[in-house]
């Protein structure tokens, strides 16, 4: 069914991404699910696989678009970031764990580079560790699910962070809330790279 | 003095699945070269055992979401023969029509994303995106043409859910498809602009003597149905096909190797059934080879990246003749009653034969399945294409070393993620389904 052209946007969409069946992997639908119940008024909350064309085709039209989705672990599992994608390329290798080749991270700068990005894109990463097929969701990464929840509940309420200037952590509305102590960094300037994480490099 | 040389790409950029690349050189010679997959055990085979019949199509076409239209196909037919179940020609055309979905999504996001930018001089789409915005769009458009067509008749682009053994849950309304016209339209024009932009680029001066395999069919050519054909050999029913095709595990992989009778590797693929079905191609699709000037046989695994083009062709021509003529069904599906037996199934993956084998007991529950995917078929000829490829240029240092295997690995669109499977295996069942 064709929305009528011209028609305001109907408001922030969020796009979890993962698989179900791949333990760590499973962190985006998990948060997309939590934040479904708890109906924001006006809040399109979406699940989607990791393919990132048509990733794209879901947020076509959407003006103010969330996506989160699991990350390597560069240090720590359940560790929360969030990046806003509208401003700044998304750090390389951030989003490699998917089996498709053509993720969230391709899919985001292609978009750039055609002209086609919403202009809000504010992207969740959950550090993840475990992305074998039947595992389950590790602990840590579950926090990190409750941690993102939580903060991006608190940002379409109306928190708006304030625009990272290179320094710490903007965002501390997660931090009470589950006692993991872990409210998303903000990777408002590109992260050192080499943490030594238990992630693989790329290649060449 | 001996100079040895190892060389490991950990991560294979731009190819579906995650794979790695062992390549010893000795002397300037490649002393070996080994596909890794990385992949965890892959354990569908055994999660399979003790469930029902009916929920094979829907486990199997978990192991892969760029081709599980593909999944949902053989392991559809290997049930169907097992139960004596016969479609009538409209569920066929129904399936063909899906498969043609497929098709034309995975080939297009594989010529446009992964492998295009490395004949452009890309390191990757998004870098090729922003000097060719258009041919990019174009690509990103024909994609998403073949995913309306998978939703529209499968209900749901990944995990299509509305096939099931003997047919279909729903089929669709006549309406719906045809509104796919104009798109399939331009589609076709676009398909053949592809073909036109691809055959213009520069190969590699690259060719092997292949053995390949393929399905056959006495019409058309093969997607949802067929027999197998072999270019060096005699052909057979599907269910010979563990008589043509043995495997045997790799010391260095989780995957299973491929090793067909009379010796050698056998290629499976867009390359194969291009060599053996050739005079089965639909009109624009057989015009395009042509002006594309690609010979009767392409022996040059580089221009796969042009057969791709043509079968994108092919699959939008035969979708505007399915939609065209479709008439929505008598019935969605026929009828079907499980019983003890053996069947098999082979269906033409986007990347090759993909075959499926179950043993059903006298309820209809799997005792027994075997699943084997082309990549992993095509694993032993990608490794010979390497050593043969590399070996001229040893003298490069590593970094283009590294490149040109990846770029000999992506022109077999290789979905790793699907290419391993056991013989022996602990079950580990996914939580929460």
């Amino acid at each position: 069914m064709r929305r009528p052209v011209n028609m305001p946007d109907p408001g922030p969409l969020v796009i979890g991404l993962g698989n179900r069946c791949r333990g760590d992997d499973a962190a985006g639908l998990l948060a997309a699910r939590a934040l479904a119940a708890r109906a924001l008024p006006g809040v399109r909350v979406a699940e989607a696989g990791g393919e990132g064309a048509q990733l794209m085709e879901r947020w076509a039209g959407a003006g103010e678009v969330y996506l989160i989705d699991a990350v390597r672990a560069l240090a720590r599992p359940g560790r929360t970031h969030r990046i806003d994608a509208a401003r700044r390329p998304l750090p390389a290798g951030l989003f490699r764990c998917s089996s498709h080749a053509f993720g969230l991270a391709e899919a985001v700068e292609l978009a750039r580079a055609l002209h086609r990005l919403p202009a809000t894109l504010v992207v969740y990463g959950i550090e993840g560790v475990r992305f074998e097929l039947g595992q389950e969701v590790s602990p840590a990464v579950m926090a990190g699910v409750e941690a993102v929840v939580a903060a991006l509940e608190a940002e379409l309420r109306g928190g708006r962070p304030a625009p990272a200037a290179g320094r710490a952590p903007a965002r501390c509305a997660a931090r009470a809330a589950r006692g993991s102590g872990n409210p998303p960094r903000d990777l408002g300037w590109t992260p050192a790279r080499g943490n030594g994480g238990g992630g693989r490099g790329r290649s060449g | 003095m001996s100079e040895s040389r190892v060389l490991g790409v950990d991560y294979i950029a731009r190819v579906e699945g995650e794979g790695a690349l062992h390549l010893r050189l000795e002397d300037g010679a490649v002393a070996e070269a080994q596909l890794r997959i990385f992949e965890p055990p892959r354990f569908f085979e055994a999660l399979l055992r003790e469930r029902d019949f009916a929920e094979a199509p829907d486990i199997t076409s978990r192991i892969c979401g760029i081709c599980p239209v593909a999944y949902l196909m053989s392991a559809c037919q290997a049930m169907e023969a097992i139960c004596g179940a016969k479609l009538p020609a409209e569920l066929q055309r129904l399936r063909r029509l899906l498969y043609c979905g497929e098709w034309i999504e995975s080939h297009t996001l594989h010529i446009h994303m992964l492998h295009l930018p490395d004949f452009l001089g890309y390191p990757d789409a998004v870098s090729l995106a922003r000097d060719e915005p258009e041919l990019v769009r174009r690509g990103l458009r024909l994609k998403k043409l073949g995913n309306t067509l998978m939703r529209i008749i499968g209900g749901r682009e990944i995990h299509p859910i509305n096939v099931r053994v003997g047919g279909f849950y729903r089929a669709p309304d006549r309406q719906r498809l045809t509104s796919l016209l104009p798109e399939l339209s331009w589609g076709l024009q676009a398909a053949q602009d592809t073909v036109e932009r691809v055959a213009r680029l520069s190969f590699p001066d690259f060719e092997r003597d292949y053995h390949f395999g393929a399905l056959q069919h006495p019409r058309d050519y093969p997607l949802e149905a067929g027999t197998l054909a072999s270019s060096r050999r005699g052909g057979a029913p599907v269910s010979g096909y563990e008589r043509l095709y043995a495997e045997r595990q790799a010391p260095y992989s989780t995957a299973l190797h491929t090793y067909p009778a009379g010796g050698g590797s056998v290629q499976f693929g867009p390359l194969a059934r291009y060599a053996l079905n050739r005079d089965r191609l639909t009109p624009a699709a057989r015009a395009a080879a042509e002006a594309a000037g690609l010979p009767a046989v392409v022996r040059n695994p580089f221009q796969s990246i042009v057969v791709r083009a043509v079968e994108v062709v092919l699959a939008v021509e035969e979708a505007l003749r399915l939609v065209e003529t479709y008439q929505p069904p008598a019935v969605p599906a026929v009828a079907v009653t499980p019983r003890a037996g053996t069947g098999h199934g082979a269906t033409e993956a986007p990347r090759g034969t993909l075959y499926h084998r179950y043993t059903l007991d006298a309820e209809g529950l799997i005792r027994d399945a075997k699943i084997v995917a082309p990549t992993a078929v095509n694993q032993r000829v990608i490794e010979e294409d390497l050593a043969a490829y590399v070996a001229p240029h040893a003298k490069l240092d590593d970094a283009a070393l590294k490149a040109l295997c990846e770029r000999a690995i992506r022109n077999y669109d290789p979905c790793i993620s699907c290419s391993t499977h056991f013989l022996d295996l602990t079950v580990e069942r996914c939580g929460g389904r």
